[in-house]
């Protein structure tokens, strides 16, 4: 009996990892295809000979590498400055004491119920008023504060001992020095989190770039990828290459550091 | 003391303030004009219009079309990513079950895909000649599906994407929620005679209701934002069966650059992911 719930259990988790899977295994090996070997009755799972040539022909040809410079730019940039910026208001409305704190941070959190869709349409016209359209700096801004992200490293900050930094403000420890070498080493597993949640959603992200990066040259992974599949929709093998450069680095980001990733996501959940 | 507080804070309150609340408000008076592209080159040609955009949405098919398909994508496709996520997190806590976090690392890697590019392979696999989803179909004699290019299977193929790409998240949540249920209670439980699926019944679903709450509110609001999936795979169609309130705001304000009804748009989005959220807090008040 126990053998048999056993072999159950393991079975559906094995047809769990091969639906998880597939698709991605099945997108890395028709890139390797050559044109035309993956739209074949039946299909093949594995290519027969294998071709880099749809890689070098996004990198010759189609511009790629640019794209994937432009991915890589606007994600550290958004990450490292997002990181510091709501690390601090984190920090501050989890310790500091002053005045209003409780009540802005209520009303901060009111915004995570509004979609971020409906602030876009204005948010465009105030770019294109600043000069921002079409430029690194239009999709950057808005991800540069989050109210989730605020709100995660507060949590977490809730439990740094109030002596810890009392201690350092006896030693005439100024405010921000207190912050940069006492609070930030304390936070930084979630700090771990919240950099990797975020560094992966902005590659990710698709609808922004989409409406403030107009100009070919200036697009991300996404935007230039569902792009070139409205021109490139019968060059299946290509596709997949594409598909391939735009998701395996995120891929590799998280299993490199799901240690750091995992645990914070749920924290937060629970906690919260 | 109490202004280093306010110093601390100060960038993230003027960003979120001028790049996000000012916006959204901004939003609703946009949404009470008739904004075009006219209004684009010269604001001045902007006029104020009452709830015009409104009435003019409310009488416009294709907006009930697409209020319908968002429900459909997120009442059926929300409750079922629950479900897919609360069974892979039984499975990966079974006890029986070893390597538990090999298991959760590969049921969690389609949710860190981008959307765009999986979209765009499940597009190939969705195939009616050559994809893989009506090839393994075929081995139990099921005829093969046109699923994106007919408007009867053109969202249930966008919700099984749905499914894939989204359940690992919630079953960490799930995960986290379990270890969180002291085991001392399966054990009196075992004690008195209860098999599995009452243990299940009796102690993992009530123990889990808080979490529950925070994964369907989360799930929810999220999947009423449909945008990219139908915007890559079908372009809203066939037969707009595709088109969701996002994607109609997206044609509205930047194909069409009708701002003043896409805000509309968006601000009837927001009304109806209040509500729902407000309605899912009550019921679940009501079932404790």
């Amino acid at each position: 009996m126990r053998n048999v719930q056993k072999a159950l259990v393991y079975g559906l988790l094995l047809v769990g990892c091969v639906i998880s899977l597939l698709p991605m295994v099945w997108m890395v090996s028709a890139s390797l295809m050559e044109t035309g070997a993956a739209n074949q009755y039946p299909p093949k799972l594995f290519p027969e000979r294998v071709t880099f040539e749809h890689y070098r022909a996004l990198f010759t040809r189609l511009n790629l590498g640019r794209y994937l410079l432009n991915s890589a730019f606007i994600a550290t940039t958004v990450t490292v400055l997002s990181l510091l910026i709501n690390s601090m208001a984190g920090y501050a409305f989890a310790k500091l004491r002053f005045r209003g704190r409780d009540r802005t941070f209520r009303f901060l959190t009111l915004g995570l119920v509004i979609p971020v869709q409906v602030s876009m349409l204005p948010l465009f016209l105030l770019m294109r008023e600043m000069g921002l359209i079409n430029t690194y700096w239009g999709v950057i801004i808005p991800g540069m504060a989050s109210i989730f992200g605020i709100f995660l490293i507060r949590q977490y900050a809730l439990s740094i001992p109030d002596d810890l930094i009392d201690a350092a403000r006896m030693d005439g420890a100024g405010e921000f020095r207190i912050y940069w070498s006492v609070i930030l080493p304390v936070v930084r597993p979630i700090l771990a989190t919240l950099a990797i949640w975020t560094f992966l959603s902005t590659w990710n992200d698709f609808m922004w770039p989409l409406i403030v990066l107009s100009d070919d040259s200036m697009f991300t992974l996404p935007v230039a990828l569902a792009n070139l599949s409205g021109e490139r929709v019968q060059d299946t093998e290509l596709m997949m290459a594409g598909s391939v450069l735009t998701t395996l680095p995120v891929m590799l980001v998280f299993v490199l550091l799901q240690r750091y990733y995992v645990e914070g996501i749920t924290m937060g959940s629970v906690k919260g | 003391m109490s202004r280093a507080g306010w110093y601390f804070v100060a960038p993230a309150l003027v960003l979120i303030g001028i790049f996000f609340f000012i916006p959204v408000a901004g939003s609703l008076l946009l949404s009470l004009t008739d904004f075009d592209i006219y209004a684009i080159a010269d604001r001045g040609n902007a006029r104020f219009v009452g709830l015009r955009n409104y009435a003019d949405m409310f009488g416009n098919s294709v907006f009930w079309i697409a209020v319908r398909n968002t429900f459909y994508f997120a009442l059926v496709g929300g409750p079922l990513t629950v479900a897919a996520s609360l069974a892979a997190a039984l499975l990966i806590n079974a006890r029986v079950v070893r390597y538990k976090s090999f298991f959760r690392t590969i049921f969690f890697i389609p949710f860190v895909t981008t959307l765009v590019a999986v979209a765009i392979v499940w597009r190939y696999l969705y195939h009616p000649q050559y994809g893989m989803l009506n090839y393994a179909l075929g081995w139990f004699g099921v005829a093969p599906i046109d699923w994106l290019g007919d408007p009867r299977t053109a969202m249930p193929a966008i919700i099984m994407l749905a499914i894939w790409k989204n359940f690992g998240y919630n079953m960490l949540i799930f995960i986290a929620g379990m270890q969180t249920i002291p085991s001392e209670l399966y054990e009196a439980a075992e004690l008195d005679g209860a098999g599995a699926i009452r243990q299940f019944r009796h102690i993992t679903l009530p123990m889990l209701a808080p979490t529950f709450l925070f994964v369907g509110v989360i799930t929810m609001i999220g999947y009423f934002q449909l945008f990219a999936e139908p915007y890559v795979m079908t372009a809203g169609g066939p037969l707009r069966s595709t088109t969701s309130l996002v994607l109609l705001m997206y044609e509205e304000g930047f194909r069409w650059w009708r701002m003043g009804a896409a805000a509309s748009v968006a601000f009837i989005l927001f009304a109806i992911i209040l509500v729902w959220t407000l309605v899912q807090f009550r019921l679940q008040r009501e079932a404790a």
